[in-house]
């Protein structure tokens, strides 16, 4: 090639630079684009989540002074007193002004049905305060509560808000007198569901969770582990555990909700095992983590060195013995990242758990592995299909309340993974 | 007695059992000279009689309440009345389950008569029978294995020979689990469907146009005759999918290149945790920030267009999912990525080509294979996928590719048909596991295809 030649090469080379070099710059820029992108989709997940759920971690009593009259509480037949009359009397003389039957309606309607059960429950536990007066902190109605957070606006017309103005002002003699005030919802981490949502709570959720993962996890760490051994370790290379290979891989494919048929048909109507139960739960959930811990449980196998298997064998033990006492003990760390891994996932499966029952409306907190329950995300499910305004904020921590469950795993998972992991 | 009483004792025995077998191995070796003629270390003798003191029992225990609920059941039925049993039999059905609630001292749905009162001591008689009866048998059972095992030990016996036997049929029984899944999976959806084809023929399921659910109770109601045709609820799947991959397929592709080529050591290990965190959300809680987020802003961006949104659009749905597959095919086409050969690459830098000319032009035409089988697994995932759509799709079959119209899935509608009070043979719920199947056999397709691929792309570079 002559000298003309190359440097014409060479022109047209640098002419194109500029174009060239603006199309990386351009690339770049798309790449960092489509993180920031996913980014603050996150970021809005979160934010919208927080923002909307943070207000349910706190409550709106209000303090009533109830007189307990003698001649309608009797110590002998307590539960057939009118509970919900007291208060209703001891609504009426804080507010002596209010005389009609529809102001009054909206006036008992600022307190929560859950008044008169804890009224119930104060009398039970010392009879002795019948006959006094005492001041008590019950939960306000939803409305109230969606008021004195901001939510229920003032200078919306009246016809457009769920409170009128009279039961405004009433708010407001409450709040000057210092009988209104928001505290700590313990009852939104101690109760069952309810209709009501000043009342609803994510307990009965949470051990309908914890039974159902406990069956998950009882069942599909050892079965999980066992055959990741047995493929890894033991199996000879055939069509049967090709079959058996291309089977799990499979399955951890396949989308949750077709195993939620299989749950119906089979777990419920062919085994005839009691519908909405933390047993039926935990086996549908057992067969879909399956194949995440053996296919976690096989890769932490395989990152023992073959020496150490070779060493196991040549001092004398035998292929159960080597594994047993060298291989699995290495490799547990992994196994268990794995499974908490596919518990985490467990615990935020909702579809599998609609199609076996689980979506019923559950008030009682259960206490064993056939009772009715529901768990987190259907809790989740069910607040979200509420119109109430009060359910949105209640959805939204108990989204807050799940996501921590999960974060709090995946990061003993995580902690575990960096603790034992062993570079050969 | 109780299962779990009878469940507890048997593991008791096997305790007991592994001691005694372990003392038996050192009584029988005493008289030959001590421990050292035993075959197998003492602990497997124990071990051995374990096994037989619980193997046995268990099979028998798991069988018998396996059977228990169905014959107690035949049983009661043919104690009933006549005019009880001569009830038609979902009617039955119900009669039972007030028995069963009776005896659960579960609240009952009405008053209970004295047949049926005196049906449920009947049951609670027998299932104290069934009950005692099991734990006597598994427990003899449990000693007999014992007391064989006794016999049995000597210093010749191949104790752990025998045990590690037991334990590989032991772990080949767990991992032919996975089979057994697909076996039931296949099963338990093949058999509904097969119902439901006796009543809506194969072909206008597959091909009719018209979907619409309702089956009338009686049949002069209005609108007595469902509609199964399941084009449009197919439509709405495809529609909902191809909206979820093409927001997650660009920003899923382009992240991982991003992250492989160009971020530095410090980005990439904040940003790509942060990119997992989406992986790991709950779809409930996709669900929740498509209906309730997602879902109003589109609406809203709409009418100030002057576009007219349904509220349950298939973009909110769509575009929610595409947001929770993008960690998905990141990660995936991460893995492709890292796995074309460096000398590729420099083999491309030696031409004098940028960076991103290497990407386009050498790595992404040698990752294609391994991407599209990716895309193809997150297709899989997009079709499957459940909450989302139930949460924020919408219930009528539109046939429309409108993406700012309601239409309904697959999922939606199985979901739909499935929960709440029907009777289990109704069309309604039969279709559910028609439409099952399909999702089954489509998504299995899928994934057959993307893992063949995925594992013939990834031979081709070892």
């Amino acid at each position: 090639m002559s000298k003309r030649d190359t440097s014409r090469t060479m022109n047209i080379v640098r002419k194109g630079m500029g174009r060239r070099y603006r199309a990386e710059k351009r690339f770049k820029r798309i790449g960092l684009v489509a993180i920031i992108f996913s980014l603050s989709c996150l970021a809005t997940l979160f934010i919208s989540i927080i923002g909307n759920g943070h207000t349910a971690f706190l409550q709106t009593v209000v303090k009533m002074d109830i007189y307990l009259d003698p001649a309608e509480f009797d110590p002998e037949s307590l539960n057939r007193a009118d509970y919900q009359g007291t208060i209703k009397k001891a609504l009426r003389t804080m507010f002596p002004q209010v005389t009609s039957r529809g102001d009054k309606k909206k006036l008992y309607a600022m307190i929560s049905t859950g008044a008169t059960f804890q009224l119930m429950d104060v009398i039970k536990q010392t009879p002795d305060l019948i006959g006094t007066t005492i001041s008590l902190w019950v939960p306000a109605d939803d409305d109230v509560d969606m008021f004195m957070k901001g939510y229920i606006r003032r200078d919306v017309e009246e016809t457009d808000r769920r409170l009128n103005d009279l039961q405004i002002s009433w708010i407001d003699a409450l709040a000057h007198d210092g009988r209104i005030k928001k505290r700590f919802n313990t009852t939104f981490f101690t109760s069952g569901d309810s209709r009501e949502p000043e009342l609803a709570g994510i307990w009965g959720a949470t051990c309908g969770s914890f039974y159902t993962l406990l069956i998950t996890l009882l069942l599909s760490f050892p079965v999980g582990v066992a055959a990741a051994v047995y493929l890894e370790e033991f199996a000879p290379k055939n069509r049967f555990t090709d079959l058996i290979e291309v089977n799990i891989n499979n399955l951890a494919a396949v989308p949750s909700i077709v195993f939620g048929l299989l749950g119906l048909a089979v777990f419920l109507n062919l085994f005839g095992l009691p519908r909405s139960s933390p047993l039926v739960g935990g086996l549908v959930l057992t067969l879909m983590t399956l194949p995440t811990i053996i296919i976690a449980s096989r890769a932490a196998l395989k990152s023992v060195p073959p020496s150490v298997r070779e060493a196991a064998l040549s001092v004398g033990a035998s292929k159960t013995q080597m594994v047993s006492h060298h291989v699995l003990p290495l490799a547990l760390p992994g196994m268990l990242t794995g499974t908490i891994i596919g518990m985490a996932q467990a615990l935020g499966e909702t579809a599998p758990l609609l199609m076996i029952g689980m979506v019923a409306f559950i008030v009682d907190i259960p206490g064993g592995l056939q009772d009715p329950s529901t768990v987190l995300p259907v809790q989740i499910f069910l607040w979200a299909d509420s119109p109430e305004r009060a359910f949105l904020e209640k959805t939204s921590a108990a989204i807050m309340v799940l996501l921590a469950f999960l974060v709090t795993m995946n990061a003993v998972a995580v902690f575990l993974r960096k603790k034992f992991e062993r570079r050969w | 007695m109780t299962p779990t009483h009878t469940l507890i004792l048997l593991l008791l025995l096997c305790a007991v059992g592994y001691q005694v077998g372990k003392k038996r191995s050192f009584a029988v070796a005493k008289i030959r000279g001590g421990p050292r003629v035993l075959h197998s270390r003492p602990v497997y003798y124990g071990s051995l009689t374990a096994l037989w003191c619980a193997v046995p029992a268990l099979i028998v225990f798991s069988s018998w309440l396996m059977f228990e609920s169905g014959i107690i059941t035949h049983l009661v039925i043919s104690q009933l009345p006549d005019h009880i049993q001569d009830l038609s039999a979902d009617r039955l059905n119900l009669v039972m389950n007030d028995i069963r609630n009776l005896v659960n001292g579960n609240i009952v749905s009405k008053a209970a008569g004295p047949a049926i009162q005196s049906a449920a001591d009947h049951y609670q008689q027998l299932q104290s029978i069934s009950h005692a009866s099991v734990a006597v048998l598994v427990l003899v059972m449990a000693i007999a294995g014992i007391m064989a095992a006794q016999y049995y030990i000597r210093p010749e016996l191949r104790a752990r020979n025998h045990v590690e036997r037991m334990i590989r049929y032991l772990l080949i029984v767990c991992s032919t689990i996975a089979i057994f899944t697909t076996i039931g999976i296949v099963l338990s959806v093949l058999y509904e469907s097969i119902r439901f084809f006796k009543i809506v023929p194969v072909f206008e399921f597959l091909f009719g146009l018209e979907w619409s659910p309702q089956m009338a109770i009686r049949s002069d109601q209005v609108g007595s005759s469902g509609a199964f045709g399941a084009i449009p609820v197919f439509m709405g799947t495809f529609l909902i999918s191809v909206i979820a991959l093409s927001v997650s397929v660009p920003v899923g592709l382009m992240s991982a290149i991003y992250l492989s080529e160009y971020a530095n050591k410090r980005f990439r290990a904040v940003a790509k945790p942060l990119l997992e965190i989406l992986a790991g959300i709950p779809t409930v809680v996709y669900g929740f920030f498509a209906a309730l987020v997602v879902a109003p802003v589109i609406r809203n961006t709409g009418e100030f267009m002057g576009l007219d949104v349904s509220s349950e659009s298939a973009l909110a749905a769509g575009l929610v999912m595409g947001i929770m597959i993008i960690p998905f095919v990141s990660s995936l086409s991460d893995d492709v990525i890292n796995a074309v050969p460096q000398s590729l690459r420099d083999g491309a830098y030696g031409l004098g080509s940028t960076q991103s000319e290497t990407i386009r032009y050498v790595i992404l035409p040698a990752a294609l294979p391994g991407i599209v089988g990716g895309v193809l697994l997150a297709a899989s995932r997009a079709i499957g996928e459940t909450m989302i759509v139930v949460m924020a799709a919408g219930l009528s079959a539109n046939l429309t590719l409108n993406p700012l119209e309601t239409v309904t899935t697959v999922t939606v509608q199985i979901v739909t048909l499935l929960v709440g009070d029907q009777e289990f043979d109704s069309s309604k719920t039969l279709a559910a596991f028609a439409l099952g199947l399909v999702l089954f056999i489509v998504t299995l397709i899928l994934n057959v295809i993307a893992l063949y691929v995925v594992r013939k792309y990834r031979e081709q570079y070892e």
